[in-house]
């Protein structure tokens, strides 16, 4: 075993660079692209042409996130929900409600300021709302894992699409329509000056995607460790987790909940992008998406989900443009050819097929060689 | 008693409306391997899943180092200290060597402890590190399910039937593995190879319809040839005598 380890440590640690070169270097240039934006097109980064591809950009890391949080539960643990909307949806209702009527409320009758002056009230009433997304985004979790602990199965899925289909009811149900707006949804959220999207879009880009990446981080520390290990024994046999000594009930829940954060958070941060929240983000299509972003990029990857959402992004805006209003129809027939011939997603059939394709390789390239 | 390590006493047990173990009673000294003996369906395996809890009994009393675990969850019994490998080599068939033997840990660090004790034992698995477990062959995934009982600190592991399907030689390999072990801590194990069983065991109880029949030495049994053909069936009776 001390060998294992040494081999294991002498590798990682000039690899922190090698192994995640690609990851880095993609990094590098979504950080980038704005500028190379705006001198390919000669306009100003906040403006035109690279203010409307920032605003793809920013959509697909929010719904990268969104994705990979779908991903823990049904790639890495093997919970096949159909309620996810439903963590999407009360991030972004949270964030959107206490914008749009507490916040402006305590800020026109309290001011905080610092020392110096500074003028800091919108700034920790935005913290607060962020921390009020944390704890729905758990109570959400709790409450989904609590009602389905008994079920099993087809069974499970039912209740779970019950569960969302009752926020869903909920989020555009009339009785509320002073606070949720109903059927229209809440526009106009007041969202903080500093990071408005349509005024400050440079700045709400690199926002989101630093939101991808701590995500991203966040998501691959929990799947690596001990408790990810269980997550992915429970997709594999629940009953041995049991004999092993751990409850799966704990770690269902400890996965419902890690999920719902990381869905609510990314809800909270498209109702920010979107100044609204509006009852089709808690929607079944919702919850549709999130599966297919999943499926399209590989299931039980990190890296799948982040493709996947990519995918979503360049159909759904480029398909409209191409085939007009009848684009899922085309959508529907790639993502079946896809299913038909990556059966496990991009990176799942990649994985999977990596040896085989590099020794294809070498034989290709060692045809034009022997000509020589 | 001091020197038990488990004691059961006449449990019973029901699957569904099935009154599988009608009287199972058992005590398992510290330090020993303890056989289970018996025809196919005698309920071998089920008095197993009965003391972690699997299928809990409804009468009855286990008591383990002293405390009675009886009605306790099978997660809460297991991480008392209680290795279970279940028949059918139970490993995590999508994970890798090293994903199945980690995940096992109770505490950090518990595999990093026994590494060396598990390859001196199943030198195939350090070969095998990082192959997923569905491309291990049938006898090494036992001894993946073996070694992956023997990661956290376990005093009693429950052992179902560890020859099962395996050839000749790696069936030596086992038991020599067994042996070995059973050094460190106690073991019950179910046998049907009643060769292996009689080379191993020192204890033997014999279950017979769901209720405990007979126990005593091993040593003893061997010699028996009524009681090995009347409960145990000619064929391995005759193997006995052989020994």
């Amino acid at each position: 075993m001390a060998e294992l380890q040494t081999q294991n440590v002498k590798k990682q640690k000039p690899g922190l660079f090698k192994q995640n070169q690609l990851a880095i270097i993609v990094l590098v240039l979504l950080i980038l692209f704005p500028f190379i934006m705006s001198l390919i097109t000669g306009q100003p980064a906040n403006e035109g042409k690279p203010k409307f591809w920032e605003g793809q950009f920013i959509n697909f890391f929010i719904m990268a996130v969104y994705a990979m949080s779908y991903d823990l539960l049904m790639g890495y643990t093997g919970i096949l929900s159909f309620g996810h909307a439903a963590f999407f949806g009360a991030g972004a209702y949270t964030m959107a409600l206490w914008l749009t009527h507490f916040a402006p409320l305590i800020s026109s009758q309290y001011k905080i300021t610092l020392p110096g002056g500074m003028d800091i009230t919108t700034t920790l009433l935005f913290i607060v709302a962020l921390l009020l997304v944390l704890i729905v985004s758990i109570l959400m979790g709790l409450f989904f894992s609590g009602a389905s602990v008994r079920v099993k199965g087809v069974y499970f899925a039912m209740i779970t699409l019950a569960i969302g289909e009752a926020f869903h009811i909920l989020s555009k149900a009339t009785d509320f329509v002073k606070w949720t707006g109903a059927d229209e949804g809440l526009h106009g959220v007041p969202v903080p000056l500093w990071i408005n999207p349509t005024q400050h879009r440079l700045r709400f880009y690199f926002m989101a995607l630093f939101f991808m990446v701590v995500m991203y981080l966040f998501l691959k520390r929990v799947t690596e460790s001990p408790t990810g290990r269980v997550f992915v024994a429970i997709r594999e046999n629940e009953n041995r987790v049991r004999m092993i000594g751990f409850n799966p009930a704990t770690y269902r829940s400890l996965a419902f909940v890690t999920s719902a954060i990381a869905a609510g958070l990314s809800g909270a941060m498209f109702s920010l992008w979107n100044m609204s929240a509006t009852p089709s983000m808690t929607s079944a299509v919702t919850t549709i998406n999130a599966l297919i972003m999943t499926i399209l990029g590989g299931v039980g990857t990190l890296i799948g989900p982040i493709l996947g959402a990519g995918l979503m992004q360049i159909f759904s805006q480029f398909f409209y443009q191409w085939f007009g209003a009848r684009w899922p129809l085309v959508f529907g027939l790639i993502f079946i050819a896809l299913v038909v011939f990556l059966p496990y997603g991009i990176v799942g059939t990649y994985r999977l097929r990596k040896q085989g394709m590099k020794a294809g390789w070498t034989r290709f390239t060692k045809q034009f060689s022997a000509k020589k | 008693m001091d020197n038990l390590m488990l004691n059961v006493s006449n449990i019973q047990t029901f699957i569904g409306q099935f009154h599988i173990l009608e009287g199972v009673s058992l005590e398992v000294p510290k330090g020993a391997i303890t056989v289970l003996l018996g025809r196919n369906g005698a309920g071998k395996t089920t008095t197993l899943k009965s003391i972690l809890g699997l299928t809990p009994p409804r009468e009855g009393i286990v008591e383990f180092k002293g405390n009675p675990i009886q009605g306790k969850r099978a997660y809460d019994v297991a991480a008392m200290g209680i290795g279970y490998v279940p028949e059918h080599r139970a490993i995590f068939s999508n994970l890798s060597v090293a994903e199945n033997l980690k995940i096992a840990e109770r505490k950090k660090g518990d595999l990093d402890k026994k590494a060396d004790f598990i390859f001196e034992l199943f030198p195939d698995l350090k070969r095998l590190y990082k192959l997923p477990g569905n491309h291990l062959s049938g006898g090494q995934q036992q001894m993946l399910a073996v070694a992956r009982a023997l990661v956290p600190d376990n005093d009693l592991l429950l052992i179902d039937e560890p020859s099962e399907g395996l050839a000749p030689i790696l069936i030596q390999q086992m038991m020599e593995a067994i042996r070995s072990l059973s050094s460190k801590t106690t073991v019950l194990l179910v046998e049907q190879n009643f060769r292996m069983a009689s080379q191993l065991a020192e204890y033997y109880y014999i279950i017979d319809d769901g209720k405990s029949v007979q126990h005593g030495k091993m040593a003893d049994l061997v010699n028996d040839t009524e009681t090995v053909h009347r409960y145990l069936g000619t064929a391995v009776g005759a193997l006995g005598g052989k020994r």
